[in-house]
């Protein structure tokens, strides 16, 4: 009866691990809210953001029908590993650390750190000759920090606050000339503060990679990776077509 | 020379935290504390004199005011002066317009200030003690020999507490010391400062603040060594014979 009941079990799992091979027609995606404004709800309830759109766009792409479900951030890869979903899409940072348990795709989105400097600065773009003897300031032990340092050490004075709040401050004060943020950061808290009006300065920046890292990517189990290579093919189409620039521009404006 | 220098090599090829480079960070945050600490403690100290004798005068007027401000700035943390000193000034409008601006604009004068003010707060307190302590006998004898006030306060007075406060005030300096540690939270790159930039860096803090603590340690010793031997000399008469 034992003996059975053993191999019934085993038959049960072997079904289970061939079925799991199978050809995807939907997918479901995990998926922790809020985050804006990656992941979120509008007023009117509609869950929206730039993983959701991007998301959306693949599995059309695909031909897939997509299913967003909820989850807590803590649990989001226990989820996946228990099949409550078949990918996560939650602005996952890729490393090595995750990769020993998840898949993950291309990485499709890497957050922009930017420049920030009041409206009536004169500067234009950020290089070494601009930035030239001004002051710098940035938030310590960030990867904006370690660039800044990297960069620009040697010809600007570099000032390191514990709090972006603290560097918002004296950027009022005028004690700084520029500030290097993560642009939604640096959006929050300078372009929509009321007090003075600051602007970005040159362009979005998101290279090199050993600073700014491997950015977000798409989560699937190990051995999903026919499902992963779809939504790789899919996602170089999207970004050849246009579709992936005009969700970007939805959510991080013009760069 | 030459085997120092293959011997430091040696020492820095095994490591990645301990680079020239950030040995310079290490470098220049040594040169700023002792640059913050020192000025604050000699303007402190040139500002207590008259603040301690105005302090144990007799008159309420100037004793007072001298008071309450040694009672604000002994009451209230370093850290909180600080910040009020930093964040604080510029909510004055218009203060960038001002000729103060190029020095507060700066993290190292705010920093310089509020220690400054800090240190003379504890130093006059430490002096007015040692004025108080001084024995009546000499204050008498010196009345005898028909001095005026200044004269006894210049001659009688003063060098002696000076001598008594000598302990007391080589404890103040040590606390200065520590104390600098704080200004790192104004962006100033002192030797706490570079510490937690490699730190944060390198996420090395045992190393980053082990090795910032031995230098202060280092520091603290010489100041120590350098009261122990002032205290030699100018305590020389108060030894047990």
């Amino acid at each position: 009866m034992k003996k059975l009941l053993t191999v019934s079990l085993l038959g049960l799992a072997m079904a289970a691990g061939t079925a799991q091979a199978r050809d995807y027609d939907h997918v479901r995606i995990g998926v922790d809210v809020p985050y804006e404004p990656m992941e979120y709800r509008t007023p009117e309830g509609e869950l929206t953001g730039f993983d959701i759109d991007l998301g959306n766009a693949l599995c059309a792409e695909i031909g897939v029908t997509c299913e967003w479900i909820e989850q807590e951030w803590d649990g989001i890869i226990p989820g996946l590993m228990s099949r409550n979903y078949d990918a996560i899409m939650s602005s996952m940072t890729i490393n090595d650390e995750r990769r020993q348990t998840v898949l993950f795709s291309d990485p499709y989105f890497t957050p922009p750190s930017a420049w920030f400097a009041p409206t009536e600065s004169e500067l234009s773009e950020a290089t070494r000759e601009t930035l030239e003897g001004l002051t710098i300031g940035v938030q310590r032990g960030t990867l904006q920090d370690n660039y800044v340092t990297d960069m620009f050490g040697d010809v600007a004075s570099v000032s390191r606050y514990s709090t972006a709040d603290d560097m918002v401050l004296d950027m009022q004060a005028e004690r700084l000339d520029i500030v290097f943020l993560d642009y939604p950061v640096g959006k929050a808290t300078l372009l929509d503060s009321e007090r003075r009006d600051y602007q970005v300065v040159g362009e979005m920046i998101t290279e090199p990679k050993e600073y700014f890292g491997d950015g977000f990517g798409i989560a699937f189990r190990q051995r999903d990776e026919a499902l992963a290579e779809r939504f790789n093919e899919a996602l170089a189409t999207l970004k050849a077509d246009g579709t992936y620039d005009e969700i970007h521009e939805r959510y991080f404006g013009e760069e | 020379m030459q085997d120092i220098t293959l011997w430091f090599q040696d020492l820095l090829a095994g490591n990645l935290i301990f680079t020239p480079q950030t040995l310079g960070y290490y470098w220049e945050g040594l040169v700023t504390t002792t640059q913050l600490v020192f000025l604050s403690l000699v303007i402190g100290l040139v500002m207590a004199v008259p603040l301690a004798i105005g302090r144990s005068s007799g008159r309420r007027w100037i004793s007072l005011p001298i008071y309450a401000y040694t009672y604000v700035f002994r009451g209230t943390p370093l850290l909180i002066q600080l910040y009020i000193i930093y964040y604080g000034v510029v909510f004055f409008d218009g203060i960038q317009e001002t000729f103060l601006w190029p020095m507060l604009r700066e993290a190292f004068y705010p920093a310089l200030i509020a220690f400054t003010l800090n240190t003379a707060a504890y130093t006059t307190e430490i002096f007015r003690g040692a004025i108080k302590a001084t024995a009546k006998g000499e204050i008498e004898a010196a009345r005898a020999y028909g001095m005026s006030q200044g004269l006894m306060m210049r001659r009688i007075i003063l060098p002696s507490a000076f001598r008594r406060a000598l302990p007391a005030y080589g404890n103040e300096v040590i606390f200065m010391l520590h104390a600098s540690a704080i200004a790192s939270v104004v962006t100033l790159m002192d030797l706490t400062g570079a510490a937690r930039f490699v730190y944060a860096r390198f996420y090395a803090p045992f190393e980053a603040f082990l090795f910032v603590a031995a230098i202060y340690l280092c520091l603290t010793f010489a100041i120590l060594y350098l009261f122990r031997w002032l205290e030699k000399r100018l305590l020389a008469h108060l030894k047990p014979a």
